[in-house]
Parts: C-alpha cells; sequence; structure tokens
C-alpha cells in the first residue's frame, strides 16, 4: 500500500498509535514507547519513498524487544540493574532495518534478561495477553508477541534462547520464527545465553515474517558466529502452492497423554490440513528429547553467569554505593536483579565452578550434541519436523510464578531446536474450547528457512487462521 | 641438607599490533588520556561481541614457532570468570585447555630451559588511585582507566628449570631480545609491554618445597633482586625451621622487600568454559608455513653464525646481538665490506659510542655502510692514519658527509714524507730535552711521551710507522 503511495507513513503511525492509546494501559506490552522519534522518523522515510528509494520496510512501524541495543534509547531488559542504559550503538539487526526503512516505535516488555517463559518477571510489570488479559502472553518475549497480535505494531523482533519467540507467538496467535543459529548477527543483543541466542522476527502472517528475515539476515563482521551464506528470496516461499512431495514427521515423543488435549487437538487439525496440501505426515523418533530440557537449563545458565558478571556497578546501570568494593558488587547485584535472575546465576556460577564442570557442564555439552544428533537422524528421513510449540495454550498470569520446574515445562518443545542450533517457526494452528491461540510448531535444516516459510505459508493459507485477530482485528 | 632454589617464570609480552585483540581500537595506551582508546567491544557493554584480530593470532604464532613450540592445530579461546573493577565484562577471554603451542625451549647459556606453554589472552585495564604514592592504601575512591583493555598479550609458561636470579634475569633477556627480533613484541618492560611473574621454592634434599608466586617486577634487576631476596627468605624459613606458606607475594622496589599479597584461602576458581561468542580455530599448514618463511634468522643461529664463519669471539657476538637493528647492520656491513673482524671493531666501539652521544637510532643507520666502507679504503691506501679515521667517521656520521671529502678538505692525509717528519722530530728533541735526557738514560717511557709530541705538532697527520722509525734514528744519533 505504501509502494502504491496510497498511505503515507504518519498514516500507518496514527492508527498504530491510537491502537497503543486504546489497549496498552491493559496490556503494558512496551517499556519505552518512541512517539516522537517515530513522527521524525516517519517524515525522513516518506521523503525518501517520494524520491523513489526502494526500501523494503520502508514506513513500516516495528517494536524491538528492549534486550536488543538501540543507539540512544534506553535498553534494559526489564531489569532495574540497567535502569539508565542508554547504549551509544544499534545492535546489527536495529540498524539494518533502520536502514530498510522501518519506524522503530518502542520498546517492547520482557521477562528480565530474557529468562522467563510468561513476561511475568519483568521489573516493569508483566504484559497480558490480548486475548485474555487475565492469562500471559508468553515469554521471554511476551511485549513483542502481544504487541503484534493486539494491533500496537505491525513488526516486532524477539529473541529466542530456549523458545521465547515462539511461545509467546503461539501464546498470542502470531508468527515467531527461530532462524538458524548465525543467520542473524547477534551483535547488540544483550547476551543471556550466547550459543543458543537468536534474534527472530515476530510477525502476523508468513509473508511479513520473509519480508522482515530478509532484512535482518545474513554475514555481519561484527558477530564472529554469524554464517557468511547466501541468501534466498523468502518472499518467494510464500508464493508455493501445495507442499507435494514434502514429508513431515512427528517426533512420538513430543505426542504424550500429558499433552493438554486442546493442544493435542490442534496437532491433529493440522496434520490433516498438512495431508490436504499434499505432504506425506509420519512418526519419527527424537530419542533425546527428554534431556533437553535439563541440558538446556545447565548450559544457559552457565553462559549466564557469565554474561551477566559484567552488571556490577562500575561502568554503567544501577549502582549501590557500599563500604568496599565488595560491598558495593554485592549491594548492586542484589538489588538490581530479579529472583529468576538470581536463581539462574547461581545454578551458572555452581554448574561451571571446579570440581563440578565434568559433571554437569561438560555433560550438558555432551547431551546437547545426541540432542542434535537426533535431528541430523530425522532429516535424513523427513523434510520437516511437526510438533506443537508449547504444551499448554496461555496460562493465567501467577499461575506458575511459584513453582519454576513447571514454568520451565512450557518450553519443552521449543528447547530442542535451540540446542540443535536449526530453525523453527511457529504459527497459529487454531483455538482452544475458550478462544486461545495455540501454535504448531515446524521445525527444519539448518539453514533450510526458505523451506520453513514455505510449509508455513502453504498452511496458512489453507487455513486463514492468521486472519483471526483479539478485539476482532 | 641441600637447598636448591627452583623457579618457573610467567612471561606476559604485549603483541606489536596497530589495533586491539577484539576490536580495532588503537592499542598504543602509553601517555594516553585515560577512557580515550575504548569502544562498546573493550568495554564489555552488553550486547558488544568480540572478533579476533587475525595479525595477533599471527604474531603469537610467530612467537610459539620461535620459542620451538608444538603448535595445536585444534585450538580456542575460554572465558576466565572473576571480579575486579578494571576488568568489564568481568571475564578475561583467554586461552586454557589449548593454547597454542606447548612443550617449547629457549636456551640461555647454552642451557635449555623448557617452555611448558604460550598462549593468547586480552589484556585487563587499570586502576588509578588518587593518592600520593598512587598506592591503594589511603585512597578515598580510585578511578579506572580502561584504555589498556583488549590489547593483545601472549603468556609465556616455563617449565620450573630455572636456578638462580642470575639465570632468570638471563632468560628474561633472551626472551626479550628474541621477541623483538621477530617483530613480536617491542618488550619495553617499563612501559608494562613485557611483564614478568615468578614462582619460587626450595627444594630441600632434591624433595621439592611450597612455592610462592612474585609479582610487580618491572625490571632487569628487580627480577634479580627480588628472586634473589626471595630465595633467602624461604631458605632462612626453612632453617629456622619454619614452614614456607603458599601465597602471592609483591616485590617492593624501593624497599627490596617482598611482601604478602594474598593468601592460598582466597584461591580463584575462574569457572574456565569455552567462549560461545567466539569460533573455535583451526591453524592451518599454509599459516604457519607463511609465518615460517618470514621468520628472520633468530639470535641464537646468528650468533653461531658469526661465530663460525667470521672467527668473531662470545664477548664481540653477544655485543652486536644485544639488539636486532644492530647485527642487521653488522650482517650488511660485512655483506658490503667484508672483513668482519674490523668491523665488528668499528662498529662496537665506534659506532655505539656515536649512537650513544648521538641519540641515533640504529635501524636507521644503514645510510653508515658506505662511510665504513671508505674509512677502511682510507686507511688500506695509507691516505689516513688509524686516529685521523676515528674522528673523520665519527664526522661523517655526525654530519652524513663521506669521509674523503672531509679528508680532503680539512687537509688531513697522512704525512710520510721522511724529511718532513724528521723536521719535526728534530724541533721535538730540541725542545724536550728532559725526556731526551730520560731515554737516554735508559728510561723506555719517554720515547712513547717524544713519539706523542711528533704527532702533536704535525696535528696527527703524520704517519706512525715513519715517526717512529725517524725518531729511532735521531735519538740513536744523538747517544
Amino acid at each position: 500500500m505504501i509502494d502504491k503511495k496510497e498511505i503515507i507513513p504518519e498514516d500507518i503511525l496514527d492508527s498504530i498509535f491510537r491502537r497503543i492509546d486504546e489497549v496498552e494501559r491493559d496490556l503494558h506490552s512496551y517499556i519505552t514507547i518512541l512517539k516522537e522519534e517515530a513522527y521524525d522518523q516517519a517524515k525522513i522515510i516518506r521523503g525518501r519513498l517520494e524520491k523513489g528509494e526502494d526500501l523494503p520496510l520502508g514506513g513500516i512501524p516495528i517494536a524491538i524487544k528492549d534486550i536488543i541495543c538501540t543507539k540512544g534509547v534506553e535498553t534494559t531488559c526489564a531489569s532495574k540493574i540497567l535502569k539508565g542504559f542508554y547504549p551509544p550503538y544499534d545492535a546489527t539487526v536495529v540498524n539494518r532495518v533502520k536502514k530498510a526503512g522501518a519506524i522503530i516505535i518502542g520498546k517492547t516488555n520482557l521477562d528480565e534478561f530474557a529468562m522467563g517463559s510468561s513476561t511475568e518477571n519483568s521489573a516493569f510489570g508483566p504484559t497480558r495477553n490480548p486475548w485474555c488479559l487475565e492469562r500471559v502472553p508468553g515469554g521471554s518475549s511476551g511485549g513483542s508477541a502481544a504487541a503484534v497480535a493486539a494491533g500496537e505494531t505491525i513488526l516486532s523482533l524477539g529473541s529466542d534462547t530456549g523458545g521465547s519467540v515462539r511461545q509467546p507467538a503461539s501464546f498470542c496467535g502470531i508468527v515467531g520464527l527461530k532462524p538458524t543459529y548465525g543467520l542473524v548477527s547477534r551483535y547488540g543483543l544483550i547476551a543471556y545465553a550466547s550459543s543458543l541466542d537468536q534474534i527472530g522476527p515476530m510477525t502476523k502472517d508468513v509473508k511479513d515474517c520473509a519480508l522482515l528475515l530478509q532484512v535482518i539476515a545474513g554475514k555481519d563482521d561484527m558477530d564472529s558466529t554469524s554464517l557468511n551464506v547466501s541468501l534466498p528470496n523468502y518472499l518467494d516461499a510464500c508464493e508455493a502452492g501445495d507442499l507435494r512431495g514434502i514429508k513431515l514427521g512427528i517426533p512420538k515423543e513430543y505426542i504424550s497423554e500429558a499433552l493438554d488435549p486442546s493442544v493435542a487437538k490442534v496437532v491433529e487439525e493440522a496434520k490433516r490440513a498438512f495431508e490436504r496440501l499434499g505432504a506425506k505426515i509420519c512418526e519419527i523418533s527424537l530419542p533425546h528429547t527428554e534431556y533437553a530440557l535439563p541440558t538446556y537449563y545447565i548450559i544457559a545458565p552457565a553462559e549466564a553467569s557469565s554474561n551477566l558478571a559484567r552488571y556490577d556497578g562500575v561502568q554503567y546501570g544501577l549502582r549501590i554505593k557500599g563500604e568496599s568494593l565488595r560491598e558495593m558488587y554485592l549491594e548492586t547485584r542484589t538489588n538490581g536483579f530479579g529472583d529468576e535472575v538470581k536463581r539462574r546465576i547461581m545454578i551458572g556460577t555452581y554448574v561451571l565452578s571446579a570440581g563440578y564442570y565434568d559433571a554437569f557442564y561438560l555433560k550438558a555439552l555432551k547431551v546437547r550434541r545426541l540432542v542434535k544428533m537426533d535431528f541430523d537422524e530425522a532429516f535424513k528421513v523427513v523434510d520437516y519436523i511437526l510438533t506443537p510449540t508449547s504444551p499448554t495454550p496461555a496460562f493465567r498470569i501467577g499461575e506458575k510464578v511459584e513453582d519454576p520446574l513447571l514454568m520451565y515445562l512450557s518450553d519443552i518443545f521449543t528447547v530442542p531446536v535451540n540446542l540443535a542450533g536449526i530453525p523453527a517457526i511457529s504459527i497459529n494452528g487454531g483455538f482452544s474450547q475458550e478462544g486461545l491461540p495455540i501454535g504448531i510448531q515446524i521445525m527444519g535444516r539448518a539453514l533450510d528457512e526458505f523451506g520453513l516459510l514455505k510449509v508455513a505459508s502453504a498452511f496458512e493459507r489453507e487455513t486463514e487462521l492468521h486472519a483471526y485477530r483479539p478485539y476482532g482485528r | 641438607m641441600e637447598l636448591k632454589p627452583v623457579i618457573g617464570l610467567e612471561i606476559h609480552c604485549q603483541l606489536l599490533t596497530r589495533t586491539k585483540l577484539f576490536c580495532s581500537c588503537p592499542t598504543d595506551y602509553v601517555g594516553r588520556e585515560p577512557n580515550t582508546i575504548v569502544c562498546p567491544v573493550c568495554l564489555g557493554l552488553p550486547g558488544s561481541l568480540p572478533v579476533l584480530n587475525k595479525e595477533a593470532l599471527k604474531l603469537a604464532l610467530r612467537a610459539a614457532i620461535a620459542l620451538n613450540c608444538n603448535i595445536l592445530r585444534k585450538t580456542r579461546f575460554h572465558r576466565k570468570n572473576y571480579f575486579y573493577p578494571d576488568l568489564p565484562k568481568a571475564y578475561q577471554i583467554s586461552q586454557y585447555d589449548i593454547p597454542l603451542g606447548v612443550h617449547g625451549y629457549l636456551e640461555v647459556n647454552g642451557k635449555k630451559v623448557r617452555i611448558r606453554r604460550i598462549h593468547m589472552e586480552e589484556d585487563a585495564g587499570k586502576l588509578v588511585h588518587p593518592t600520593k604514592t598512587g598506592r591503594l592504601e589511603g585512597a578515598q575512591y580510585s578511578l579506572v582507566d580502561f584504555n589498556r583493555c583488549g590489547v593483545p598479550l601472549i603468556e609465556i609458561v616455563t617449565e620450573p628449570d630455572i636456578s638462580s636470579p642470575e639465570e632468570a634475569k638471563a632468560f628474561v633477556m633472551e626472551l626479550r631480545s628474541l621477541v623483538q627480533h621477530i617483530g613480536v613484541s617491542d618488550g619495553n618492560m617499563e612501559e608494562g609491554s613485557l611483564r614478568c611473574d615468578a614462582n619460587i621454592s626450595i627444594s630441600v634434599d632434591g624433595k621439592w618445597g611450597t612455592k610462592t608466586e612474585i609479582k610487580n617486577m618491572n625490571s632487569f634487576k628487580a627480577i634479580e633482586r627480588a628472586l634473589a631476596y626471595e630465595i633467602r627468605r624461604q631458605i632462612d624459613t626453612i632453617l629456622s625451621g619454619g614452614e614456607v606458606v603458599q601465597e602471592t607475594r609483591h616485590w617492593d622496589d624501593s624497599r627490596g622487600i617482598t611482601t604478602s599479597l594474598r593468601g592460598k584461602e582466597e584461591a580463584h576458581d575462574y569457572r574456565y568454559f569455552p567462549e560461545p561468542d567466539l569460533l573455535p580455530l583451526t591453524i592451518t599448514d599454509e599459516l604457519i608455513s607463511e609465518i615460517r618463511a618470514t621468520m628472520p634468522e633468530l639470535p641464537k643461529a646468528r650468533r653461531e653464525r658469526w661465530k663460525r664463519d667470521y672467527g668473531l669471539g662470545d664477548y664481540e657476538v653477544s655485543v652486536l646481538s644485544s639488539s636486532k637493528p644492530l647485527g642487521d647492520l653488522f650482517d650488511t656491513c660485512v655483506r658490503e665490506i667484508g672483513r668482519p673482524k674490523e668491523v665488528s671493531n668499528w662498529l662496537q666501539v665506534e659506532f655505539l659510542r656515536i649512537v650513544d652521544e648521538l641519540n641515533l637510532r640504529i635501524e636507521e643507520s644503514v645510510f653508515v655502510v658506505p662511510y665504513l666502507k671508505e674509512i677502511l679504503e682510507l686507511l688500506d691506501n695509507g691516505v689516513i692514519n688509524a686516529q685521523i679515521a676515528k674522528s673523520v667517521f665519527e664526522e661523517a656520521v655526525r654530519l652524513r658527509r663521506f669521509p674523503h671529502e672531509i679528508v680532503k678538505s680539512k687537509g688531513l692525509e697522512q704525512v710520510s714524507d721522511e724529511s718532513a717528519i724528521r723536521e719535526a722530530v728534530k724541533s721535538v728533541l730540541a725542545e724536550n730535552q728532559d725526556a731526551v735526557h730520560s731515554y737516554l738514560s735508559g728510561k723506555d717511557k719517554a720515547f712513547n711521551f717524544l713519539l706523542g709530541q711528533v704527532m702533536r705538532v704535525t696535528k696527527g697527520k703524520a704517519n706512525p710507522a715513519v715517526v717512529r722509525k725517524v725518531l729511532e734514528e735521531e735519538l740513536k744519533a744523538l747517544s
């Protein structure tokens, strides 16, 4: 529409900010809203569009998870310890979306340092699910998911360490993609667990997801782990007609009797939809699935304990004075971090300490390799793997806060993907009886984002489920 | 009871790169305003990521190869976690289980000191305490200068093969000469680009003792003194029936003693684990042969060549190899002129004196080669005598003029004309009757005095051999 000059960027912003005014008080998707800056940007972008510049995201509003650095804009990780941190640089993804003409309208809420599955662990208060305000939007990119679902933005970026893009996408009925590790630069993404973290697009449909991925993917010299690969045109993936000749595997380990019946039903329906599209469905096995979660909860906290050690009150953010250096460190970190973050720092410190390293961390690395080999084996037989994204639809606020282990289980289907470094997408697969969206997850081979988008797009066209919005939008 | 010192060294060397180990900030922190050469990466700001400086890797490999190490082909970085205000990420990126090189050695005065390992790591920043002494005691607050953060270092760890303070000093000097020689580090101890820690214990009747670690020795002299002190201290402790405590000790150069810095109970658990932000490294054969191809002749091989091919002695060789530029100049001179013995003499005695007086940079002194060549020719042809040659050489270097021009313009050609010399001799004898008498009464020393007088009146230009002959003749005539 922008391309056809039917709409100018300011008009889109008007409607987005009107929506924010209506719903933000209920949802709390954002930590920071950049209204003035957005309109300033819109003016510039309009000028560039009028000059005929080719801007793939020209004038499109985007919200950025507040764990991704934005130059001159406070970036908090939803933590008290980073209050007042204004990064002097943009993350590479922020650079790229800006260059593509997108307009950053705000920084979205998250679980502190991306640790959590409900966006309740934010130092600035929880975000609510736009489909049901009593429920969580998922986490940790809950703010980014809720904002897209409720029409408070068109695009958003989240980060996914163990499912933090896909699980909230599932809870909010939107599209969330965790790309192959290394496809999207992590430069400027404040690290939680470096070997697992990956930035991913969160959008209302698959086409937007492809568009945004196209902009943010690709080699970055500032990130040594970023991959040097030539990118396909991801938008072409959304043109596919059917899925004939494609083999979809359903791992038996993911479909147990413990699965919420509404989720099981959605997977069953999805299976039939894929069959209608011509895909062949078969059962596969990923035998090390049961070890994925414990492995994740060793590796991620270990890296987190190291990554979060820099918040000591010396250079930036919160500092609470003490009589001695040691006391300053203790006071600052005691007051700056929330319970979940402290819990993971302690677990991580423990598993890395001398005498425990071999028993925990080293063993976890070995199991991680086994999990990856499971996928390698499976992809010799099938092209894609279909699973639920989360074992349940969005749960109630407060329901799992007191029981971290129960909370951790909501990432049980997403975590193996991060351990293996492969890509996976969550799209809306249907609704529970209460009308809550339920996501399905499609996993693919490393760097086969094109294929994932193709499968997801065909499903979307077949089911039209993405058209459902909360508040009738 | 047989007591023997056992010493191992850990040496940190700053690599001669333009930029830091993981970012593109400059490395020349000396004399810079605090916190002016920093960026998000070396400050460890949230979201920043390290990218390895390939040049640093090449230099580190160069050192590992020169130290005869086994190069490990698969290597990686680890994080060494600890809290300190000068460490902005609260971890140091270092190499741990797989260093670049292992099992090397460096020969010092004919003895092989084994190198246990050599690895790369980033430097930390530094704390500035606003007190008169610059020390922590009494400071109300401390300031942090992050300029040095991320500067590339190699750490070289020896086996405990060193048995005296002198040997330790000689080792560090040899190592410094080596790293300078191969262009890996400037090895400047005062500016901190070469830092040395030592582990010392005393073995009693061949049984190993408890070791202490000495830090803060920032000159060769300090290394020697600190080790001597610590050895004495440990021996005294043992002899008086006490026990050496395992601890880290600080060398106080002004007081000439070591003091306890921290004890074992604070032993660190660094929680090392593989750095996930950097990929493991594969060191290829191509890279190693590329480095070998550009490796200059190492100091030891060079010294042996000089002895073998040129017949130079130990002392001469050690002076010439005291710096790489001097050795290079010597080799160039010999290539152009030949006559290694004479060239060596000229460089060591005259040239080094002039360098000192004029504050010359040896590495910029190749212009000296044709001058020295001419000087030797002028001497060969009897145009000037040895005394004049020295002053002409000095002037040539000082003014950058060719010796033959100086000789010509100042009329310094040697006088060998016998009749002119005989005249000078006669007048000297006439004016120095006392000396003549004492010579004739058997005091041979007077001869040299008279000879000197003749040289003086001829302004040094007379051919000394002719003067000697004529003087002998004239004195004989008087007796």
